[in-house]
Order: C-alpha cells, then sequence, then structure tokens
C-alpha cells in the first residue's frame, strides 16, 4: 500500500468508486447476456422440437 | 402555408390554455422569484436576466408538446404530411405558430416583468432584445424535440428530457448577452453566436424534425 | 452471391468490407474474438491501473492526488469516445440500414453513460481538496454534465418507444441532431466560464505537464479502458442481437398458434 498522504480519502474513494461502478456495468452486462442467451436457447429448442 | 399558420393559431386562441399559459408561467416566476430572494433592488437586478431567461425557456417548454400532439391523434398530421406542402415547410410553419402563441408574448411582455425585476431602460432594451432573438431558436428545437415524441403516450417528460440540453446553448449565450448588455460591456460576441443559433436552427432543424415525423407517420 | 463477383474488384472489396454488419457474421466474429479481447482488456487494465495505483511517485503541486488521473481521465475519453461510436454507427444506420450498426450504438450508450458518471465523481472529489468544493461549474466538469443529459435522453428514448426500427430511427437523428448541440455547448460553456477556469489541470492536451513516469502507465489505463468499452459494446451488442431474434421467434410462434 502506497503512502498517500493527505489525499488519501480522495483516491480512495474516487478508486473506489470507478471500479465499483465498472464492475456493476460488468456484472449487467454479463448477466443481461446470459439471460438473452438462455431465452433465445430455449426458444430455439422448442422450434427444434416441434420441427420434427 | 399561410392557411395552415391561420389555423394553427385560431386553434391556439380557441382552445385557451397555449395561449395565456406560457405567459401566467412567466407572471408566476417573475413575481415569485423577489420573495424567494429579498427585495433588494441590486440582487434583482443582477439575477433578472438569467431569471428572465429561464423562465421564458420554461413556459416555452410548457407548451411543446401542443405543437404536434392534437394533430396527430386526430390523424389532420397524415392529411398534411401528403398535402402538396412539403413537411419541412409543415414543420417551420407549426414552430412559426408556437413562436406567435408563447415567444411573441413573453418578448412583449418581458419589459413589463423586467420592472418587476428592479430593471432600468437599459435592461427593459435588453431582455426585449435577446428574447426576440433567442426565443424562435427555442421553438424551432423544441418543434424538433415534440417530432420526436409525437407517437408517445406520454411523452411530456421524455420531450422535456430531450430539448433540455438542446436550450443550453441559446440560454448561455441569450443570458449571457442580455447581462453584458445591462452592464454596458460589450457584448457583440454573444448576441451574434445567439443569431447565429437562431438562424441555423430555422434553417436546419426543419429538416431534422420532419425526418422524425416522417419516421413517427410510418 | 454470385453476382457480387461480376462486379469491379474494388466494389467487391468494398462489399466484403460491409459484409461484417450482417448479423450472423458479426455474432460469430464476435464470439470468435471475445476471449481474446476480455483477454486482452484484463491484462491492460491491471498493468495500467496497478502501476498507476502502486508505482507512481507523488506530483509536485498535487502530492498523491494524481493518482486519481488513471481512473479520471480514461474514462473521460471514454465518454467522448462512446458518444462519438455512437454517432458514427447511428450514420452507418440512417444511410446503410445495417441493423448490427443500430443496435451496437444502443448497446454502447450504458456504457458511455457510466463512464461519464465516472468522470463526473473522480473530477468531483478530486475538486474537493483542489478548489475546495466539490462542484464547481468548470467548463470541463459542466462540459460532462451536459453530455450526461444527451445519453439519459438518448437512453430514455430509446426505452419509451416500442417498435425497434423506429426507435433505431428516432434515436439515430436525435444522436446526430444531439452530437451538433453537444459540440455547441462545449464551445458555450467555455465561453460562458471563461473569466473562471482555472490553471492547467493534469489531461491531455497539457501534456508538457506529464512527465514518463505518470504517461506511461497512463497510456495502458487509457488502452484498458478502450478495450473494456470495446469488449462491453460486443457482449452488449450480442445481447440485443440475441434479444431480437428471440422476440421475432416468439411472434412467429404465436402466429403459428393462432
Amino acid at each position: 500500500m502506497p503512502e498517500l498522504g493527505k489525499y488519501a480519502d480522495a483516491v480512495l474513494w474516487s478508486w473506489a468508486a470507478t471500479l465499483g461502478l465498472i464492475a456493476l456495468l460488468v456484472v449487467m452486462t454479463w448477466m443481461q447476456s446470459r439471460k438473452a442467451k438462455a431465452d433465445l436457447d430455449a426458444i430455439e429448442a422448442r422450434r427444434a422440437a416441434k420441427g420434427n | 402555408m399561410i392557411a395552415l399558420l391561420a389555423r394553427d393559431l385560431r386553434l391556439a386562441f380557441r382552445a385557451g390554455g397555449g395561449f395565456g399559459l406560457g405567459l401566467a408561467f412567466f407572471l408566476i416566476v417573475s413575481v415569485l422569484v423577489p420573495f424567494g430572494v429579498g427585495p433588494e433592488a441590486e440582487v434583482l437586478a443582477r439575477i433578472a436576466p438569467g431569471i428572465l431567461w429561464v423562465g421564458a425557456l420554461l413556459a416555452c417548454l410548457l407548451s411543446l408538446d401542443r405543437i404536434f400532439q392534437l394533430d396527430f391523434e386526430d390523424g389532420s398530421l397524415d392529411l398534411l404530411a401528403t398535402a402538396p406542402i412539403p413537411m419541412e415547410g409543415t414543420v417551420a410553419v407549426k414552430a412559426l405558430a408556437h413562436w406567435i402563441t408563447t415567444g411573441l408574448p413573453l418578448v412583449l411582455a418581458a419589459p413589463v416583468f423586467g420592472a418587476l425585476m428592479s430593471l432600468d431602460e437599459r435592461g427593459y432594451w435588453w431582455i426585449f432584445v435577446t428574447l426576440l432573438i433567442g426565443t424562435p431558436a427555442l421553438s424551432m428545437i423544441g418543434a424538433f424535440g415534440a417530432a420526436l415524441t409525437v407517437g408517445l403516450k406520454r411523452g411530456g417528460l421524455l420531450l422535456s428530457l430531450l430539448v433540455l440540453p438542446l436550450y443550453i446553448p441559446t440560454l448561455i449565450f441569450g443570458a449571457e448577452a442580455a447581462t453584458r448588455g445591462i452592464g454596458g460591456f460589450d457584448n457583440a460576441t454573444p448576441l451574434l453566436m445567439l443569431a447565429g443559433i437562431t438562424a441555423a436552427s430555422v434553417a436546419l432543424l426543419p429538416f431534422a424534425a420532419s425526418a422524425a415525423l416522417r419516421i413517427n407517420l410510418r | 452471391m454470385p453476382e457480387m463477383h461480376r462486379t469491379k474488384q474494388a466494389r467487391d472489396r468494398y462489399n466484403v468490407l460491409w459484409e461484417w454488419a450482417n448479423p450472423v457474421k458479426f455474432m460469430w466474429f464476435s464470439g470468435l474474438a471475445l476471449p481474446w479481447l476480455v483477454g486482452a482488456t484484463v491484462v491492460t487494465m491491471a498493468v495500467g491501473l496497478v502501476w498507476g495505483f502502486f508505482f507512481t511517485p507523488e506530483a509536485v503541486n498535487f502530492g498523491s492526488s494524481v493518482k486519481i488521473i488513471y481512473v479520471h481521465v480514461p474514462s473521460a475519453m471514454m465518454a467522448i469516445s462512446a458518444w462519438f461510436m455512437m454517432l458514427v454507427a447511428s450514420l452507418i444506420w440512417l444511410i446503410r440500414r445495417h441493423h448490427v450498426s443500430a443496435l451496437a450504438a444502443k448497446a454502447a450508450a450504458p456504457v458511455g453513460t457510466v463512464m461519464t458518471i465516472i468522470a463526473l465523481i473522480t473530477g468531483a472529489i478530486w475538486g474537493e481538496p483542489m478548489w475546495g468544493t466539490y462542484w464547481a461549474w468548470d467548463p470541463r466538469l459542466t462540459s460532462f454534465l451536459i453530455l450526461f443529459l444527451f445519453y439519459l435522453g438518448y437512453m430514455a428514448l430509446w426505452g419509451a418507444i416500442e417498435d425497434p426500427d423506429t426507435a433505431a430511427d428516432l434515436t439515430s437523428v436525435l444522436a446526430v441532431v444531439g452530437s451538433v448541440f453537444a459540440f455547441l455547448s462545449r464551445y458555450a460553456v467555455n465561453f460562458w466560464n471563461q473569466g473562471l477556469h482555472q490553471g492547467a489541470t493534469l489531461s491531455l492536451d497539457k501534456d508538457e505537464n506529464i512527465a514518463n513516469v505518470y504517461w506511461i502507465p497512463l497510456l495502458f489505463a487509457m488502452a484498458g479502458f478502450g478495450l473494456l468499452f470495446v469488449a462491453l459494446v460486443f457482449v452488449r451488442t450480442r445481447t440485443e442481437i440475441r434479444k431480437r431474434r428471440t422476440h421475432a421467434l416468439e411472434l412467429r410462434e404465436r402466429m403459428a398458434d393462432a
């Protein structure tokens, strides 16, 4: 851990905010992607079952 | 086109609301602000151009959804789209009608409200001039926003959100030109920028607005 | 496509380029590229951020607060780049009607919004010790606030319209007109606050203020944020394409049942 001196609060808070927001964005993107894939796979499977 | 303008104006006057609403809102702002900030003349005169400009902008915002909404609902917009007038002309006329019913009354009444805000003669003059130059841009930009949201059931809030950032440059240059003029400084740059925004909006935005209308009418 | 081979070779190459905008091809290509992209993003961001946080010295005037630039500058850069990418994608949609392009613009908006929020928050936190206040109506901060409003409006318009093609058309028109006004706002805000603008901040256009010890990790951080943006847009565009296809198949099913 580097010595941050009197700006420690400012530096740590901005890094925490940045990493937190990016993590949130990544997780949401990933979950939406999983859901869209699952939905599409389900309907494709249903169509395949009906098709034959 | 003149017939269309006359029709729109007639509708605005007859339906009430549209015409008086903006003016009433402007009055409310100019009467309430002194109660909020206190009666000191120097303070009021200092903030008057900004308050009057913001008031004019909000009053204009209030009536934007009327520009196309009624015509869209009763189908006359479809008729106008197939009429021999180009769509761009229709949009421009509608924006002009909006300006005559909301912008122009504000411009004419602004010196009166300026008196409420402790402005002097030079103040009346610059408020009048900057609003006269700037409000057509507000109407035209608003018409573009209204064209984007015309197909939506509850587009009012969305319309405000879309138009808000588009209004910022006009507000900045308008209020700045008024403030500098009242303070006796050189305000040619903001005044020219304001005129430039109005000219460019009136010249170009009808094309964007009518593109949006055509998409919404498909 | 046999008729394509009959056209001139230059034209051929041109068409091959646009082929990438085909959804099926995009899914195939982006599926292949994503693992590499994610890997590159993680490595570059880790190098830039770890280097920037742990191994950079304090600056003379800024103390350790200089470390904020490793998150502030890249996010600010991506906030603007994302809008620019949305503008280009919107133009491609309006002119060439490639669905992937419209969906990519839609996919980029939330990413750009988050970048704008990060730039605003880190700017405000940095401003507190530097200027003594969290919010100053500094031209840069104000411009980003306006950019944030543009992002909000753009996403709200996408959300409000049901028909996907109408939504793509209208948001594209908004992106084009909005870009002009965003540019104008930048100028207007500079003009409006010219007297109060505080002097040289550590930023890209003032690179004579940045020594190499800060500059190289900053480059890594910027590349990392850029790669992160591309990776996120790829994933989100794939999500949008899948949603669109699911929707189409559902409609077809309902028609078949009826």
